[in-house]
């Protein structure tokens, strides 16, 4: 902290430590806690009891109870995640979902934010307000506009037909095509974002250079401005890539009984077969595999802002 | 500096914004439509507001959202205004990393996790699941996201101004309510309406976290897109749409007219 004071007396420091204490024991108790709680449910047994699974250990009774309830610990969700091929396949199909979404929304993105930078100064307030604006509006409504636009009687194939483009109509709902469409539209903002905000304080003068020395300027882009841009890229696409993994709504409203996704499989897990153990040990494995890109994103964070201080 | 804005740029500008918004567009324009098909237009009409004026359980979860994003959000924006203090504000301290580990990863954590450890977390402690859980849930989701846009404008604060006052005899507490507060209110207020848009907006969570007799809108109209489009959700969503557009304008007058008083 900046110079204290000589007068902040035992109250006032007190007071200071709340600032920092506050906040991290709620998101101990609301963001640990759950985790951990996450983890032992997954390593309990289904029940048909309320609630549905029938608890590892209790610590009320004492630590003989607790060392038999570890040598009982069971194993068996994470079992049947490997063994039944549903899961696995829908871990991989999430992973290819997301990967796929995720360089799309770049290869759309990064012409979007790139030419927000360049526009002259006094629209980018209006520009970045215009990408931001759609990020404020319902994840559930603009999933669900497409709805309306996408199905074979819907808009897009009444046009394309009025125009005389195609015989019949599409056949785009219910299929991953629909997905990919419902993801890069909805997460666009969370690309452009993070781009345009590296890309805005690009020393644009590195491009003159490179084209004086007689650099052609597509080669300029791919040496200068793509390495430059590199923390607001890779920023980027961890913002979409790690939701995606874990989406629900869009491939449930948009995807068709064939679209698997990790999200989904563990909502109906949840809701449909109540199987609270499983649905807990597909989390812990979804968690698992996003431990990488979640502590990347962090300190790409964490050092734009300590840069920034 | 050599910005050169062709051709090519205000195409993709265009493309994009036009992906963007026409979507949304159609949705408002055909919650005007008399027709109850997508693609016929039957005219102009104001009977899906109508309906939905009628239809109890949608305005019973709407008043219900309401209040939960309300509550959430003004919890989610002292807790994260607090965080945001925690990490541009104080140095070194035990448990820092965890604890920006804690602010960051929710924001980018799929919902189906929080919305299961959360209702896990409940079940364990014995919690009736309802109305509280939700706000709980959606007061620990949001406050990231208030973390964050009061972060950066913490980031770029002149503190010239707080040390005079502390100079000057100043007690911390009284500096912080009567120099740093008013002078990064709007970023306090665009926290707060982020939040409240957040858990007005949320489905997920909410799905694990409520209980009987607290269905939100998004759950409602979640329940009603699996039937099939209706005309009235068309309603819905413009309603919404228009609110959050006000929220929105409202939030960067505040921000402009912050800015031009500093100036």
């Amino acid at each position: 902290m900046a110079p204290r004071p000589p007068d902040r007396g035992a109250f006032g420091r007190a007071l200071g430590a709340l600032v920092p204490a506050v906040p991290f024991l709620w998101l101990t108790f609301f963001f640990l806690i759950p985790f951990v709680i996450v983890f032992k449910i997954a390593l309990s047994e289904p029940a048909t009891a309320q609630p549905p699974y029938r608890p590892v250990f209790d610590l009320s009774l004492g630590l003989e109870a607790l060392s038999e309830a570890f040598s009982q610990l069971s194993f068996y969700n994470f079992s049947l995640l490997l063994e039944d091929s549903l899961y696995f396949s829908s871990f991989i199909s999430s992973l290819r979902i997301a990967a796929v979404s995720t360089a799309l929304l770049l290869a759309i993105g990064f012409p979007i934010a790139y030419a927000m930078a360049k526009a002259p100064e006094r629209w980018r307030p209006t520009l970045l307000m215009l990408v931001i604006l759609p990020f404020w509006t319902s994840f559930l409504i603009r999933v669900y506009a497409w709805i309306g636009i996408l199905k074979p009687e819907g808009l897009l194939s009444a046009l394309l037909i009025n125009l005389g483009l195609i015989g019949e109509p599409l056949q785009i709902m219910n299929t991953d095509r629909a997905v990919f469409i419902g993801i890069v539209y909805s997460y666009l903002p969370f690309m452009v974002l993070p781009l345009y905000a590296t890309l805005e304080k690009f020393d644009y003068t590195l491009l003159e250079a490179a084209e004086d020395l007689g650099c052609p300027p597509l080669r300029a882009f791919w040496r200068i401005t793509v390495p430059l841009a590199m923390p607001g890229i890779l920023a980027g696409c961890l913002l979409c890539f790690i939701p995606v993994v874990g989406e629900f709504v869009i491939p449930d409203l948009l995807g068709g009984s064939e679209t698997l996704m990790i999200g989904r499989t563990l909502w109906s897990e949840f809701f449909s077969n109540r199987d609270w153990p499983l649905a807990s040990a597909v989390a812990v494995v979804l968690l698992v595999l996003l431990v990488g890109p979640i502590v990347a994103y962090r300190d790409i964070e964490a050092r734009r802002w300590e840069k920034a201080k | 500096m050599n910005r050169r804005f062709g051709f090519f740029d205000a195409t993709a500008l265009t493309l994009g914004f036009a992906f963007l918004y026409l979507p949304i567009l159609i949705l408002v324009v055909y919650s005007f439509n008399a027709s109850r098909l997508v693609t016929v237009w039957g005219g102009f009409s104001t009977q899906w507001y109508v309906s939905l004026l009628q239809n109890e359980q949608l305005l019973q979860a709407a008043w219900i959202s309401l209040r939960v994003a309300f509550l959430s959000a003004a919890v989610a924006t002292v807790l994260g205004t607090l965080a945001a203090l925690a990490l541009v504000r104080y140095g070194r301290y035990p448990g820092r990393t965890l604890f920006t580990g804690m602010v960051y990863a929710p924001l980018v954590m799929p919902e189906v996790i929080t919305g299961l450890s959360l209702l896990l977390l409940f079940v364990a402690v014995d919690f009736d699941r309802g109305f509280w859980t939700v706000v709980l849930a959606h007061t620990t989701f949001t406050m990231c996201f208030v973390t964050v846009v009061v972060q950066a404008r913490l980031v770029d604060f002149d503190r010239s101004l707080e040390e005079a006052a502390m100079d000057l005899g100043c007690p911390p507490l009284k500096t912080f309510f009567t120099i740093t507060l008013p002078l990064i209110a709007p970023s306090v207020l665009a926290g707060f309406l982020l939040a409240f848009t957040l858990s007005l907006d949320d489905l997920v969570i909410a799905s694990f976290t409520s209980g009987p007799g607290a269905t939100t809108l998004p759950m409602r109209i979640y329940s009603q897109v699996r039937l099939g489009v209706t005309p009235e959700i068309n309603a819905v969503c413009t309603i919404l749409v228009a609110l959050v557009t006000i929220g929105v304008i409202i939030a960067s007058l505040a921000t402009k007219r912050s800015a031009v008083a500093r100036q």
